[in-house]
């Protein structure tokens, strides 16, 4: 009897698949392109949200597709060089003829891309966090992630909530955490924070006492903010624990999956960090528009893949979701009625947050979109 | 204030014995071959990423060492065998080229075996940091700077106390010679790469605790690690010890009194200052060229 029910389910199943397929014969496929850093130092960005693109796609198709057609995906991986970024994104708009544009794993691979893809007037929707990507405004560009910026202001948000005004910082001098240094020093004193030490360290440095050492001599100091990612923070936790430093400890929401927790161990206990609702999933109150959708995608995601959710995965579905949406209220893939419905995006819940763009604002997420978190018990709590 | 100095020296020390254990490995397929292995980052990857991938599976941290070692020593041999034996009549720049593509190579080989993302092992003997003077120290690191002096140990005894290494110091001095006095040149290739990818790997199972692995952890432990050989005199284990420790405690020192920022800069300076006076390193031989 079960295996008679099974196989129905199967035929039936079979049979609608056809049926939607056989709706539109005729439509063109939605042509979505796609540049990632699949392989290279940024791999564990581009890997996930090449994996999200197709899973969602492959899904989208079987459930017939989006306003009748079909979706074909054009995903090339840029290994993280700008100048192949470049390249492909040429390819995508002159031999592909895309429709739009998803990618650019890292800052420098989208600015890259920008040069090619704004004079060619294809919507592009990047997926990294360098705040130069939106501002000045660019026609054809937007993007999902929070940027640096949003991550630090809200640091010294907090910090200036618990009364802490003199911060050393501590951050990676390449990068993610170079951006992110430079942001901090900028917005720092709209919140009264001095910055009174700053230190650097290299991407693969394998200790930074020194560093810290320094920090703890000097007079005055508050807090520590760490801003880098990858095994970095972690040994500057690590570290951080060794010489018995006691002052709040922040970190950049660079740091936030297991693995920092994992890697870092004990000494991780009591740091605070900005997160994306993403990674406190289960935490979020029910009321929290968030909530569904981000439940949602963490058990999409881990069923299908097996491995914790990256904040990275989200922003390639937000991606998607906001470009399908914007093409299914154009009515069509014609590019300028795209680009605007995209400018148009308001009140679309994602994994990073509420999202409302403008056309003067091409993120649209505000800095409700991160929550503080701090690690009790190698776990995340939400602490705002 | 000395407590503050002591600090600095210390964390000089953990990166120096990192650097130092890196360093090592180059001086047996340099003395045997005069090649410059630059996979040997690699080996000390898969050390680190074999053992950390079995303990995260429940084996016991020795066997799991053991097993991890076995793989890389495999792995080495393979390397020799197919990468480097073929190519025996070519010029050693050559063979060193050959060796950054095999380095190329299992870097993307262990991308796909593993993944990208960082591991880590519990520290051998706890995490309680050792108070010294007001300073600290991280046990683990005693365990890095312990397994590079046995490493030493066992090199000087096997290069001047057994046949085999001393054959292997023949092979060094005159390839030719060498073979007419009946010493098998291949096998001796063979076992150095063997060898040096046990080093590797020992120094991988140690280093990880402190500074965890992942798929390129080798890049940077290749680059350091060559810069200490160097330094301290290319196929002088000695010399590769004291020069990773120099290295480490420059950095350490200009992190702390100076900047941050110009730390990496720094040991540079000095390691071109030194081979500028002394180009052969602080250990090693002068070389003396027939023209």
């Amino acid at each position: 009897m079960r295996a008679f029910v099974k196989w129905g389910v199967a035929a039936l199943a079979a049979m609608t698949a056809g049926l939607g397929a056989g709706a539109a014969p005729a439509a063109e496929p939605v042509k979505i392109g796609a540049f990632l850093s699949v392989t290279g130092p940024a791999s564990f960005l581009g890997e996930p949200e090449k994996k999200t693109l197709e899973m969602y796609v492959g899904r989208l198709n079987k459930e017939g597709g989006v306003e009748g057609r079909k979706i074909e995906l054009v995903i090339y991986d840029d290994a993280g060089a700008p100048d192949k970024a470049a390249t492909f994104a040429k390819r995508l708009i002159q031999n592909d003829g895309v429709d739009l544009i998803i990618g650019g794993t890292t800052t420098g691979t989208s600015m890259a891309a920008i040069k090619v893809i704004e004079p060619a007037a294809v919507p592009f929707i990047s997926l990294a966090g360098g705040i130069d990507i939106v501002e000045p405004v660019k026609k054809w560009v937007f993007k999902t992630p929070h940027t640096d910026r949003m991550a630090a202001e809200k640091v010294f948000a907090d910090m200036k909530k618990r009364g802490i005004t003199k911060v050393a910082m501590i951050s990676e001098d390449a990068g993610f955490g170079k951006s992110g240094h430079d942001q901090s020093l900028k917005v720092a004193p709209l919140y009264g924070i001095e910055i009174v030490a700053d230190e650097v360290y290299s991407p693969k440095d394998p200790d930074v006492t020194a560093q810290l050492t320094k920090i703890k001599n000097t007079p005055g100091v508050q807090a520590v903010f760490n801003f880098g990612f990858g095994q970095g923070p972690a040994i500057v936790t690590k570290n951080f624990k060794q010489i018995g430093m006691s002052v709040p400890f922040y970190q950049s929401h660079g740091v936030a999956s297991k693995k920092y927790i994992e890697l870092s161990g004990d000494a991780s206990e009591g740091v605070r960090l900005p997160a994306a609702g993403l990674v406190v999933a289960e935490q979020l109150p029910a009321t929290d528009p968030q909530k569904p959708v981000v439940t949602a995608f963490k058990k999409d995601y881990e069923t299908a893949f097996k491995s914790e959710v990256s904040t990275f995965a989200g922003h390639a579905y937000d991606g998607l979701q906001m470009a399908l949406a914007a093409i299914k209220r154009a009515g069509s893939t014609d590019k300028a009625k795209v680009r605007d419905e995209i400018e148009k995006t308001s009140g679309y819940v994602g994994t990073g947050g509420l999202v409302s763009m403008s056309p003067t604002d091409h993120m649209g997420l505000s800095h409700a979109a991160f929550h503080m978190v701090e690690i009790r018990k190698g776990d995340w709590l939400l602490s705002d | 204030m000395f407590a503050e100095f002591l600090q600095y020296i210390l964390a000089g020390l953990t990166s120096g014995a990192i650097y130092a254990l890196a360093g090592l490995g180059f001086a047996i397929i340099y003395n045997a071959s005069h090649v410059i292995n630059f996979a040997q980052g690699e080996f000390i990857m898969i050390g680190g990423m074999a053992t950390s991938t079995l303990v995260a599976a429940g084996v016991p941290l020795p066997l799991a060492a053991v097993l991890a070692v076995l793989v890389t020593m495999a792995v080495g041999m393979a390397l020799e065998k197919f990468a480097v034996e073929p190519a025996r009549g070519a010029e050693v720049v050559t063979i060193i080229i050959i060796t950054i593509g095999a380095s190329i190579f299992l870097r993307g080989a262990a991308q796909i075996i593993w993944d990208k993302e960082f591991h880590s092992l519990p520290a051998f003997s706890g995490e309680t940091p050792i108070l010294v003077l007001g300073a600290t120290l991280m046990p683990q690191s005693v365990w890095v700077v312990a397994v590079a002096m046995v490493i030493i140990a066992a090199l000087w005894w096997f290069f001047n106390r057994t046949l085999f290494g001393k054959a292997m110091l023949a092979v060094s001095f005159n390839r030719e010679a060498a073979q007419l006095m009946g010493i098998g040149v291949k096998k001796v290739l063979l076992v150095s790469f063997a060898l040096s990818a046990l080093l590797g790997a020992a120094g991988g199972i140690v280093m990880t605790p402190i500074t965890f692995t992942n798929y390129e952890a080798g890049i940077m432990l290749g680059l350091k690690g060559f810069s200490a050989a160097v330094l301290g005199g290319l196929g002088n284990g000695m010399g590769a010890i004291v020069g990773g420790l120099t290295v480490g405690i420059a950095e350490a020192l200009a992190a702390g009194y100076l900047s941050s920022a110009y730390k990496d800069a720094i040991a540079f300076v000095i390691i071109l200052f030194v081979l500028f006076f002394m180009p052969s390193g602080l250990f090693g031989k002068k070389g003396t060229d027939r023209v």
